[in-house]
């Protein structure tokens, strides 16, 4: 048991917990109790590895970027996680939960999605494995990421636009939630990043910690040395960086870097950056930190990024971040957008623009020349080509 | 110390109704004139809700009230205020129903305070668990002399409804179905069991049925098995389409209880 990941009540410091309505409780607490015993089944493992192995194409790349490298006069190390099967880091996620759901006997899922990655990952599974799936998606979002929205339905996914507030990421995991309140005992909620009440961002922290084994033996036989100087990951709500940071956490050599997506600038009024901006508050079931008024509403984040456009980040981030064990900092839609052109000028990879807030922030540091910077490149830039040519600066 | 939702329960144990509306809608100030109609028109007790962004736990028509008491600008201060104009006049018990954000960017410890100062009697926070509000708050719910809800489901466990019987101070709120607020038609079979199920185990503590109550048929049939019941989303129907507040919240409340 570390200090930095989950106490046996749920909690990271002050944050986590499971501050859920009563008509919610008996489905999350089915999770709480099952889902360490599953997980570590050899059954599960078993199960569980060859997916990862055979369908999502697991280990991914430790790629030495070679003249990004030379740039930033360090040593630049990218985890090809734009590499996974649909395109990013989230299917990681959903094939543990589908595999954990079936052990719990449920024959239908649900799940949310902002720009729809963890919703074509979702499908994907659900498709694989037979299961009935809805994905509830913000009208906005639907409008503004309609190649997923189509993917999803190609998989056989009914999606649902969520038409309540301000009718993207936040407002469609609230009607997934309604959703599960309605349909309390066939069906099986897959959140898609490290938030939710316990246990799912304890759950999926361990899904996506594959991340972080994988590096660090990559590294061991690269340069004969699991421990990087730095790893580099973007935070949303936060579960590709949970993934890139786990198996770090006690080494506190390791500097682990989360990049929040600063949008028009941090102090601009439109932005996600919600270690500079947010307070200690209760949002989709646990204590997080949370962007909001001084009436404790909860304000509308923006990002250029789709996946990065969330108020708050989860439990375990804002434990981190409070104790100082994970340095954040943010970059805006533009130093992003540069860092993605930069990426694909210097190494022939288009990122998804989530993953190019993790480059952008290389700028901000002083590497020495021996350094070892591992960046956690989430996903592939496909789904953003839209973005790329609106932005148009290339 | 005296309690107005204790003294009712000791008093009255049948056909008790309860009415939800969000403070603020459909305008900032009809929380006060609402309270007042709903007392005139025979209302047992009063459950204000403080509007929340993501009230997860709503349907649409609490979810489209809470959206405009915001934009109108209520907030915590501005209801305790207007809790203490009503307090004025109205006689029966206040409760405020809340998510717990907006209670805590207030202050959980001041808001306690603060609300019983207004005259409020009793809370309902239905995302707050019994491990927090036991270990944090009791004490200081019992100093202010305000009592507290939970809420049970259908699929709550009997060793869990006994659980929050003992967390709860004043009366339980058993929600009629496995779902979000909302009218529904009529109660089906399955619910009717439950709430004989839930009648039979003898609680120490009163329960109001709420969630698909709508008129006098859903309200009798509900009070038949319990203290009484509460309705939420009917009223806010209601209280969107009121050409005269006033005079149509007393006429519904007494078509209610029939």
């Amino acid at each position: 048991m570390s200090k930095y990941t989950v106490d046996e009540r749920g909690y990271y410091g002050q944050f986590g917990g499971a501050y859920i309505p009563e008509m919610l409780y008996p489905n999350v607490e089915e999770l709480r109790q099952n889902y360490l015993s599953i997980i570590e089944s050899a059954d599960f493992k078993k199960e569980f590895d060859l997916l990862l192995r055979t369908y999502v194409g697991r280990p991914t790349p430790l790629y030495f970027a070679n003249r990004l490298s030379e740039k930033y006069k360090t040593k630049i190390y990218l985890k090809r996680e734009d590499l996974c099967h649909t395109g990013a880091h989230k299917v990681n996620n959903t094939i543990g939960q589908i595999l954990l759901a079936k052990r719990l006997g449920k024959q239908k899922i649900i799940a949310e999605t902002g720009a729809g990655q963890h919703g074509v990952a979702t499908a994907t599974v659900c498709a694989l494995m037979g299961m009935e799936c809805i994905v509830y998606m913000g009208k906005v979002d639907m409008e503004r990421q309609k190649p997923n929205v189509e993917r999803m339905r190609i998989l056989g996914t009914k999606v649902v636009p969520a038409l309540s507030g301000s009718m993207t990421l936040k407002d469609a995991t609230n009607e997934a939630m309604r959703h599960w309140i309605n349909n309390p005992t066939d069906t099986h909620y897959i959140i898609g990043s490290v938030v939710g009440p316990h246990p799912y961002p304890d759950m999926v922290a361990r899904f996506q910690s594959v991340i972080s084994a994988e590096i660090k033996s990559q590294l061991q036989s690269e340069i004969g040395n699991p421990f990087p100087d730095y790893v580099f990951a973007c935070v949303g709500g936060g579960s590709n960086a949970a993934g890139a940071f786990y198996h770090y956490l006690n080494d506190e050599h390791v500097t682990l870097v989360g990049v929040e997506a600063a949008g028009k600038g941090v102090d601009s009024g439109e932005s996600a950056a919600t270690t500079a901006l947010g307070k200690i508050g209760v949002l989709h079931g646990s204590k997080m930190l949370l962007m909001q008024t001084l009436d404790g509403q909860v304000v509308e984040p923006h990002s250029i990024s789709a996946g990065l456009d969330y108020p708050g980040i989860g439990p375990m981030h804002a434990h981190l971040f409070d104790v100082g064990r994970v340095k954040f900092v943010s970059a805006t839609d533009d130093e992003s957008m540069n860092a993605g052109i930069e990426l694909s000028r210097h190494e022939g990879i288009i990122p998804a623009i989530e993953s190019a807030h993790a480059l952008a922030a290389l700028k901000q540091f002083e590497f020495a020349e021996d350094d070892v910077v591992v960046v956690n490149l989430s996903g592939r830039g496909d789904k953003d080509l839209e973005t790329y040519i609106r932005w148009g600066k290339y | 110390m005296k309690n107005r939702i204790t003294e009712l329960f000791s008093k009255k144990k049948d056909n008790l109704l309860n009415v939800y509306y969000t403070a603020g809608y459909p305008k900032l100030n009809d929380t006060i004139v609402i309270a007042k109609a709903l007392e005139a028109g025979g209302a047992d007790l009063i459950e204000i809700g403080i509007p929340f962004s993501d009230p997860v736990a709503d349907g649409p028509t609490i979810q489209a009230s809470n959206k405009v008491a915001i934009d109108n600008g209520m907030n915590v201060s501005l209801l305790l205020a207007q809790v203490r104009t009503i307090r004025k006049d109205v006689k029966i018990p206040i409760i405020l129903m809340g998510y717990l954000n907006p209670v805590m960017q207030y202050g959980v410890e001041k808001f306690v305070k603060d609300a019983s100062a207004a005259g409020v009697d009793g809370l309902i926070l239905p995302d707050m668990p019994i491990h927090v509000y036991e270990e944090e708050f009791k004490e200081l719910f019992h100093q202010h002399n305000l009592c507290n809800t939970f809420l049970i489901s259908p699929t709550t466990s009997e060793e869990r409804i006994r659980k929050i019987d003992h967390a709860t101070h004043g009366f339980i709120y058993a929600v009629s179905s496995s779902s979000i607020t909302g009218a529904k038609g009529e109660f089906t079979q399955g619910q009717l069991d439950y709430f004989k199920r839930l009648k039979d185990l003898k609680l120490n503590n009163p329960f109001m049925i709420g969630f698909g109550i709508s008129n006098n048929a859903s309200f009798k049939k509900a009070a038949a098995y319990s203290a009484g019941a509460i309705v939420g989303s009917a009223f806010i129907t209601l209280l969107g389409e009121a050409k005269d507040l006033d005079s149509e919240i007393q006429a519904f409340v007494k078509s209610l209880k029939g």
